[in-house]
C-alpha cells in the first residue's frame, strides 16, 4: 500500500514558564492512501499535538520539534519554511476543527470562506471559484447553496457549519484531512451525520483522514486502523477488529473497558483508576504503569518498545515481552477476544471444534 | 379547544424583542421560513431609521431647551457695559435683541426660528447670523479635525496590529509605549514641541494660523491625532490579540493564508467592532473641535468660537454653538449604529418584509 505521510520518532516539546512539557515523547506512524487512521486517547496524550504538528499549526515561538521527521511528498514537513507550509496547508493537507460555532470567521460570508482556499491554491477566475465552492456546498449537504453563498456563518446550524468546514477542507481535494475531534461539538443526531457524509466524502475524493477522537464508538465506525495514544507515545496501532478485538496494552483493555455496552449491562462501568502523566515530568518507564494493575517491575525502569502482534498490529507493553507472566485481561476484554480468531481465548473457547 | 402549537407561534410569536442598543430598542421580526428550516432573524431597517430619527429630534429638542433655561443663569450680561447705561438706555439696548420680553415668550421665539433654521443673530458681532458665523468657523476645525480622526485611527490601527502580530517583543513594546505617551502628554504639550522643533527651529512647516492652506493644518492635526491614536492603538492591540487566538484564525491558517491575509482579511474586521464604539465620540469631539490646540495655533475654529461667545455672554451664539455640536454628536452615534451592522454582520438591519 502507499504511504501517503510518515512520521517518524517525533518529539515535540512546548516551552512554558514552569519549565518544558514534552507533549509528543516520540511518536511514529504511517498513513496509507486512501485509508482513515483514527488516533484515540484520553485529553492531554497528545493527539491534537501530534496533529496540529503536522499541519505546523502550533506556536512556533512556544513549541519546538525536538527530533525525528514527518514525510509527506519526499519533504520532511518539520523542516519547511512558513511559506513552502502555507502551499500545503489546505492544499495538500487539510485540517476540520472540534467547534464549528468558533471555525469560522464571523464577519465573512461562508461563500468567501469556501472560496478562499480555491483562489489561493488554484489558479482560477472569481466566477470559477464560484462555481466550485457552490459545488462543494451541495457535495457536503447545504441545501440551497446558491442563496446561501452570501450568507454569515451565524445564519447556519451547528451541524451545518460544521458541514461547511467540511467543504472548506476539501476544496482543494487534498491529500490528507485530518480531522480534530469533528463530532465532539456536535449533538448525536448530527454526530452520525457527519460521519456518514465523511465517508461518503472519502469514497467520493479518495483522500486519507486521520481521525482525531476521543470516542471509540465513533472509531468503530469510521476508522480502517486505529492507534492508540498515551503520554505523549503511541502505545497500540492495529487494524480497527485488532484494536477492539484483540486488544494486548493493558491502556486499551481501559479504554474498552470503560465503554458502555449493552451486552454487559450488569457490570458497573469501569473507570481508569488515577490521572494522565505529568508531561512536564514524564515518568521514567512505562507511563501507564502508575495506573495499570498489570505493570511489572520493568515498567518503572524502562519503557517498553513496540512488539509485534501481527503484521498490522504492533504494542507497546512488556506484557508481550517473551520472558513476561502471562496475564489475564479483564472479564470484558476476554469477552471480547473469544470473538476474535487469533487470540489465545478464541482457540480456547473453540478448541472442540478446532 | 388547545390551539395548534405552529399557528401560536407563526401568530403570536413573530415579534420579539432581542437586544437594546444604546438606549433604543430595536423590534426585531422573527420570520419563520420553513423552506429553508432555519429562522430567519430580520430587522426592518427602514422603520428602525425611522424611529431612530424621532428619537434624534427629541433630543434635540430636549437639549434646545435645557441649553436655553441653563444659560439664563450665567453670570452677567451679554452688554458689555451694562451698568454704565442708565435705565432707558438699557430698555432700548434689550429691546433690540429681543431680551426684554418674558423668559417664555423669549424661548417660544428662538424656538420657532430655530424650527425654520435660523439661529438668530449674535450679540457680540454686529448683525453677524449665528448661522454664517458658525459655517465660516466650522469649516477649519472640520478640516483639522477629520484629517486627525483618520490620521490617528489609521496609524493607531496599524500600530496596535504591529503590537499584537508580534506580541512581547521590541515591536509590542515600542508601540504600546508610544500609545502610552499618547495618551498621557496632554495635546497642548504635543502641540507646542511640535511648534517649537518643527516650525521654529527646522521651519518646515507654519507656526500657527490659518493663511497658509494645507501646510497649516498639519501640525495641528497631528497634535490633535495623538488622541485617537493612541486609543485606537490600545483598543486594537488587546481586541487583535484575542482574535488572533481564535479558532477561526487557525482555520485560516489551516487553509494557507499568509500572514498578510490573516491579518487584514480575518483578524482585523473583527478587532474593528469595539474600537467602533469608542471612536464615535472621540470623533465628535475632535470634528468639533479642540479648543486648547485651536488656541495654540490660532486657529479660527469653532472651539474658539465656543469659548469666547461664553465669556462674552453671546446668547445665540452660545445656544447655535451648542445645539450644533450636539447634533453632530448624535449624528455620529446614529453612524456609528449603522457601522455596527456593516462591520458585525451577526447585529445586520436588513431590509425585511415585516
Amino acid at each position: 500500500m502507499e504511504k501517503i505521510l510518515q512520521v517518524k520518532d517525533l518529539e515535540l516539546s512546548f516551552h512554558t514558564f514552569a519549565g518544558e512539557v514534552k507533549a509528543i515523547r516520540g511518536v511514529s506512524f504511517d498513513l496509507n492512501k486512501g485509508e482513515t487512521l483514527a488516533i484515540v486517547g484520553e485529553s492531554g496524550s497528545g493527539k491534537s499535538v501530534t496533529t496540529k504538528s503536522i499541519m505546523r499549526l502550533l506556536p512556533e515561538s512556544s513549541s519546538e520539534f525536538k527530533n525525528g521527521e514527518i514525510l509527506f511528498n519526499g519533504n520532511d514537513l518539520t523542516k519547511l519554511s512558513d511559506k513552502q507550509m502555507q502551499k500545503i496547508r489546505g492544499k495538500e493537507i487539510s485540517m476540520i476543527f472540534q467547534d464549528p460555532m468558533t471555525s469560522l470567521n464571523p464577519t465573512m460570508t461562508i461563500g468567501k470562506q469556501v472560496m478562499e482556499p480555491i483562489l489561493k491554491h488554484q489558479k482560477v477566475s472569481k466566477t470559477k471559484a464560484k462555481e466550485v465552492g457552490i459545488e462543494l456546498l451541495r457535495m457536503v449537504g447545504i441545501p440551497n447553496a446558491e442563496n446561501r453563498f452570501k450568507m454569515y456563518p451565524h445564519q447556519f446550524s451547528g451541524g451545518q457549519r460544521q458541514r461547511i468546514v467540511i467543504a472548506i477542507a476539501l476544496a482543494c481535494n487534498p491529500k490528507v484531512l485530518i480531522a480534530d475531534e469533528p463530532t465532539t461539538a456536535l449533538d448525536v443526531t448530527i454526530q452520525a451525520q457527519i460521519l456518514e457524509l465523511m465517508k461518503d466524502i472519502q469514497k467520493k475524493v479518495d483522500t486519507s483522514i486521520i481521525f482525531i477522537t476521543h470516542d471509540l464508538g465513533v472509531v468503530a465506525n469510521v476508522a480502517d486502523r486505529v492507534a492508540v495514544m498515551y503520554g505523549g507515545r503511541i502505545v497500540e496501532v492495529g487494524t480497527v477488529d485488532e484494536i477492539f478485538y484483540n486488544p494486548q496494552h493493558p491502556y486499551t483493555w481501559g479504554l474498552l473497558s470503560s465503554m458502555p455496552s449493552m451486552d454487559l449491562a450488569e457490570e458497573k462501568l469501569y473507570a481508569i483508576p488515577g490521572t494522565p502523566p505529568d508531561l512536564l515530568n514524564p515518568p521514567i518507564g512505562d507511563a501507564f504503569a502508575l495506573r495499570s494493575e498489570y505493570a511489572l517491575k520493568i515498567d518503572m525502569e524502562q519503557a517498553p518498545p513496540m512488539f509485534k502482534v501481527s503484521d498490522t498490529h504492533y504494542a507497546a507493553t512488556w506484557l508481550l515481552h517473551p520472558n513476561a507472566p502471562q496475564v489475564d485481561p479483564p472479564k470484558t476484554i476476554i469477552e471480547r477476544m473469544k470473538t476474535f480468531r487469533g487470540s489465545r481465548y478464541y482457540e480456547q473457547a473453540n478448541g472442540g471444534d478446532a | 379547544m388547545a390551539e395548534n402549537p405552529y399557528t401560536l407561534f407563526l401568530l403570536k410569536g413573530n415579534k420579539v424583542k432581542v437586544c437594546k442598543c444604546f438606549h433604543f430598542e430595536k423590534k426585531l421580526i422573527i420570520q419563520f421560513d420553513i423552506n429553508q428550516t432555519h429562522v430567519l432573524w430580520r430587522c426592518n431597517v427602514v422603520k428602525y431609521i425611522g424611529k431612530r430619527l424621532v428619537y434624534m429630534f427629541l433630543t434635540m429638542f430636549l437639549i434646545a431647551t435645557a441649553t436655553f433655561f441653563l444659560m439664563q443663569t450665567l453670570p452677567g450680561s451679554p452688554i458689555a457695559s451694562y451698568n454704565k447705561l442708565n435705565e432707558t438706555q438699557r430698555a432700548i439696548v434689550e429691546k433690540k435683541y429681543g431680551i426684554d420680553k418674558p423668559k417664555p415668550v423669549q424661548y417660544a421665539i428662538y424656538m420657532k426660528n430655530l424650527a425654520k433654521g435660523d439661529l438668530g443673530t449674535s450679540f457680540v458681532f454686529k448683525g453677524k447670523s449665528v448661522n454664517d458665523l458658525l459655517a465660516s468657523r466650522v469649516k477649519p476645525s472640520f478640516i483639522l479635525g477629520a484629517q486627525a480622526m483618520v490620521f490617528g485611527t489609521i496609524i493607531g490601527i496599524l500600530l496596535g496590529m504591529l503590537a499584537a502580530l508580534k506580541q512581547n517583543t521590541i515591536w509590542d513594546y515600542g508601540s504600546t509605549f508610544f500609545a502610552i505617551l499618547g495618551v498621557s502628554i496632554p495635546s497642548f504639550v504635543f502641540a507646542s514641541l511640535l511648534q517649537y522643533w518643527v516650525a521654529s527651529q527646522w521651519h518646515l512647516l507654519p507656526v500657527g494660523l490659518w493663511n497658509d492652506g494645507w501646510k497649516s493644518s498639519i501640525l495641528p492635526s497631528i497634535a490633535l491625532a495623538m488622541g485617537p491614536l493612541a486609543l485606537s492603538a490600545r483598543f486594537i492591540r488587546t481586541e487583535m490579540i484575542e482574535v488572533l487566538s481564535s479558532d477561526y484564525i487557525t482555520l485560516a491558517k489551516a487553509k494557507g493564508a499568509n500572514g498578510f491575509e490573516i491579518a487584514f482579511k480575518h483578524a482585523l474586521r473583527n478587532a474593528l467592532i469595539p474600537l467602533v464604539t469608542v471612536l464615535g465620540p472621540v470623533a465628535a469631539g475632535i470634528v468639533t473641535g479642540s479648543l486648547v490646540v485651536e488656541q495654540i495655533f490660532a486657529i479660527p475654529g469653532i472651539g474658539e468660537q465656543f469659548v469666547s461667545s461664553i465669556m462674552t455672554n453671546d446668547f445665540a451664539t452660545i445656544m447655535g454653538t451648542t445645539l450644533f455640536f450636539s447634533a453632530l454628536l448624535i449624528f455620529i452615534i446614529f453612524i456609528v449604529d449603522l457601522l455596527y451592522g456593516i462591520i458585525d454582520p451577526r447585529i445586520r438591519l436588513s431590509g425585511g418584509k415585516g
